[in-house]
Order: structure tokens, then sequence, then C-alpha cells
């Protein structure tokens, strides 16, 4: 899922002080389910910055909370905006970079500001209560040769021939030895599986054609197959 | 079979001589003198001198204009230091041409330390290729006389290309799988990252030979020029082992009297280290690295009981 994180409050008040009404739109995707940008949390930061407002004595803001199925699909948001966006000067999104456009797309006049930093495409482990970055979207997956782990998103520097020698003992020197070595996971998979063949392969540089922006595709057509056909 | 020479210190490998090679290190300065005095003191005792290309990721000045006068001004043969981080292939292929213009005749093809750990970390990372990837490339262009592209180099370069390997690396086996990959794509020699004791080197060329793998290496030492420098490489950089007994005599020579018993321990220490090194392993010769106290290689190898590459 797409991991966001709240912008900081201060940060969100100081892009906000103009607006006389504004409108809080949650997400109830991915922005819910990391406890972000829900329904609950539009609630929560109305709150917030109504309190804020009133601490310094300032005018009040007319702030109204909703949320969105998915902010990502136009039509929905369309819809679900169209009692509200008339009534507001201003559009607080708690979705993620996708959401945020999506929204000021259908609101054309009014402007749509970002209440959060859209961060990676994660795995939520609940045990740990952590999201970890996984995929880099970068539009030529070759996890059938790396043993299910993802060198361009979890090596610090998306190598196709690693390790480098910034490991040791499996971790890596980037981010002060915490982070594990994607090329000794890698590694370490292969071998087990018997399939050290294909970590010793050489991996020919890619072609960043494919993930040269912006990108599209559709259902229907032909684009979702492989480009090399 | 041996790689074709293009320079002097390919030649002197394929003739079987055992060969020293040094680093100098251009830093965040316009000043070229320091690095063409370091290759003037280098120049009777090793065959060629790395040029260092933003070691550690710090932003120092570009390494092909000093790896090109030392060669003209000081007569040294230049290992071009190239890493991948700051270039994507476009760059690789303009200063790999701009090098071969200028008569460089080796190329050590790196990935290079990220960013992060540098002195300007908010940059961004490029590693379009990586280090296996630009030995691909190099070996297309010098070989094929083509780019990464198939498109057609008029007069391509000609250099022997060399990598990095990482005798400590802790598990070892990926490391060397590594370095197998990158010989298999043309890699004509190997200067490693730097070892403390014979038994390091003896560990690391007792794997080599496991692989089968036959390519000329020239295994690093590093002289500590301060106390002060040991104790954060033995704290901070993951890897490193230095054997207690060195650090109690380093230790010991500094209380002792402070810089000149310093560097004699290290003449000492050094100049046992490579002459055990020679005699109970194959390696192709030894690549020291002494950052801004250069005159101590010489010593280190007289010490060593060598009679210097060019001598």
């Amino acid at each position: 899922m797409i991991i966001v994180k709240q912008k900081h409050l201060s940060k969100i008040l100081e892009m906000t002080k103009d607006f006389k009404k504004l409108l809080i739109v949650g997400c109830d995707g991915c922005a819910s389910v990391v406890q972000v940008g829900g329904e609950r949390q539009a609630k929560i930061l109305k709150s917030l910055l109504e309190m804020e407002k009133k601490m310094k004595g300032e005018e009040p803001t007319a702030i109204k909370a909703i949320s969105i199925l998915r902010q990502c699909d136009r039509q929905i948001s369309a819809t679900a905006l169209k009692p509200w966006m008339e009534d507001y000067d201003g559009i607080l999104c708690l979705g993620c970079g996708v959401g945020v456009q999506t929204l000021a797309e259908i609101c054309e006049s009014t402007p749509v500001i970002p209440g959060t930093d859209t961060k990676f495409l994660g795995m939520h482990d609940t045990k740990s209560d952590k999201f970890y970055e996984m995929c880099s979207a970068c539009g030529d997956c070759l996890l059938f040769e790396t043993g299910g782990i993802c060198p361009i998103t979890r090596c610090a520097k998306s190598l196709l021939n690693g390790p480098c020698g910034g490991q040791t003992e499996g971790k890596c020197e980037v981010g002060g030895w915490k982070n594990d070595c994607a090329w000794i996971l890698i590694y370490n998979r292969l071998k087990e599986r018997g399939r050290l063949d294909l970590f010793t392969k050489f991996r020919a540089p890619r072609d960043y054609r494919v993930s040269e922006h912006p990108r599209e595709a559709s259902i229907d057509s032909d684009e979702g197959k492989s480009s090399n056909e | 079979m041996s790689s074709e020479a293009y320079g002097e210190l390919m030649k002197q490998i394929n003739q079987g001589r055992f060969v020293f090679t040094g680093e100098l290190e251009p830093v965040k300065t316009t000043n070229l003198e320091e690095v063409i005095e370091g290759a003037r003191t280098l120049k009777d005792h090793v065959v060629a001198v790395n040029i260092t290309d933003n070691p550690t990721a710090f932003g120092y000045m570009n390494a092909l204009v000093p790896s090109y006068l030392i060669q003209r001004e000081a007569g040294v043969e230049a290992v071009y230091q190239m890493t991948t981080r700051d270039r994507n292939r476009l760059a690789l292929i303009s200063d790999v041409l701009a090098a071969g213009a200028l008569g460089i005749k080796n190329i050590l093809a790196l990935t290079g330390d990220h960013t992060t750990v540098g002195d300007t970390p908010q940059a961004k990372p490029v590693f379009d290729l990586d280090s296996a990837g630009f030995v691909y490339m190099l070996k297309k262009m010098v070989d094929e006389g083509l780019d990464l592209n198939n498109n057609k180099i008029e007069e391509p370069p000609k250099f022997n290309i060399g990598i990095a390997a990482a005798p400590n690396a802790n598990p070892l086996e990926p490391e060397i799988l590594k370095i197998e990959r990158k010989v298999k794509l043309g890699a004509d020699f190997i200067q490693t990252q730097c070892v403390y004791s014979v038994e390091q080197a003896e560990n690391f060329m007792e794997a080599i030979e496991t692989y089968s793998i036959k390519t000329p290496i020239l295994i690093g030492v590093a002289p500590f020029k301060s106390i002060g420098m040991m104790e954060w490489m033995v704290k901070f950089v993951p890897g490193i082992k230095v054997p207690k007994e060195i650090q109690d005599v380093l230790r010991k020579a500094k209380k002792a009297g402070g810089k000149e018993p310093v560097y004699e321990a290290n003449t000492e220490i050094f100049g046992e280290l490579l002459k055990g090194i020679r005699k109970s392993t194959k390696v192709a010769g030894i690549h020291t690295m002494a950052i801004g106290f250069e005159w101590i290689v010489p010593k280190i190898i007289e010490r060593a009981g060598f009679r210097t590459s060019k001598g």
C-alpha cells in the first residue's frame, strides 16, 4: 500500500492560514489503513486546527472533515466532493500525492493543500507495527530472479549486481548499519534454494525508458503486457 | 590467459613482476601541486598511482585532471578511479572518452560509497550503472569500439580495467562471486581494500583460488598516518580488523615520543606485512594507500626487502 505521513501541524497551519472555510478530506484507502489520513484522523485534525486558532486568539476557520472511499478514483472523488466543493475556499487533503492531484483536477478553482507527505510503497508488519518499503514501481520487475527480494528498492544504491563493499555481517552502511543488505538477503535465499546461478549472473544496465515519467496504463489495451513483446 | 597490456602496470604484471601501486587523493582545492608532488615522491617506487574519485562521497576535484597531470608532469602512470555514483551512463561515456584522449591507460571501475556517508549527504545519488555494468560498458568500448548502446566510437579508447575487492567482507562468498562476475565481464586486474595481517590476505587469496579466479590481484595495504586515524578506523569502519598487536605497538610508539616513532613503527609493521604477503600468497603485487604521507611508501617497500617496481 501507499505509506503516507501527516505533515507537522505547524506546517499545516502555515499552509492553510488564509482560508476562511476549510474542507479536510480523508481517504478510506491506504491513508486510512496507515492511520494517518482516514475519517477519524480528518476529524482529529479538524479539532486540533480549531484549538490552535482558539489558543492563538485568531479568527476561527470554519472546518468540515469528510472522507472518500478512494481518493485515487476520479469518479468516486467527484461524486463525494460534489455537495461540498462550492462551499469551501480551501481543501486539505489527507490522502497520498495521487489523492491530492485527483482532488485538484476535480476542484479546479479551489486550492488543494497536501496534509501528508507520501513516503513509499510498503508492507505492513502488524507484529512490529511498522511499514517497510518494498517496491519502487520501477516498471521492470526482476523479483523472479532475486529470490523475491527487490534490490531496486531495498538496496540503497539499487544495485543490479550486488552486494557492494558497504555491507558487513549483512547490514548496510547507509542509515547506520541498521538495515539489512538486500544483496546478502538475496544471496542467502538463493543459496538456500540452490539457485546461486541467479545470484552470479550479470544483470545488464536497465532501460530507464520503461519508467519514463509520466507513465500511463489502461486496463483493456496491450499496455499491461510486456513492453518487450 | 593474460590481458592485453595497454600501459606499464599491466605490462609488468604480465611479465610476472611483483608490482606496487600507490594512491593519491585530489582534495577540495584548486591546487594541483600537492598531488603532482605526491606522484613525484612515489614515481621511482610504484608502477602506477591511483587517483581517487570523490572518495567516501566527499566532493573533491575531478580525478581526471590530476590523472592526466601526474602522467605529464611527474611521469607516473595513472589508475583513473571512476565511480558510478555521480554520473549517469552518458556522463561516464564522456569522461571515459576524455580519459582515452588524454592517454590514460587504466581505469578502476567502482560503484562508489553512497552519497549519504559523504560531506554532501543531501546529493541525489545516481548509480545508473553499478560497477559490474560499468566494467561491461568499458570492455565494450575498448574491445568492440562501441558504447553501451552499440553506437560506434571513432578511435575507441584503450584501457586496462581494474576492479576493487573487499578481502575482509563478511560473509566472504558473495564478495568472491561478485568478483567472479566482474572477471567474466573482462576485468584485467583487482586492487583490494586494505588488510592488516598476512592471514587476512591468505584467507582471501584462498577463497579466490577456490573459485579459480586467475585475474592478477594487488592486495591493499594502508599504513596509519596517526594513532587517531587508527583508532577511528578500528572504531568506525566495520570490516576493518587491525590485529591487537599492531594497535599495541603503534600506541606504545606514540607514548614513547610522538610522530617519528609512530612512523618508524609503521615502517616496521607494514614492511613485515608486505614481506609476509609476498611470501605466503600468489598476489601480483601490493596497492599502497598512504594518503598525505606518501614518502613512507618507499621506506616500507625497502624495509620489506623489495627492489622497487622500476628498479
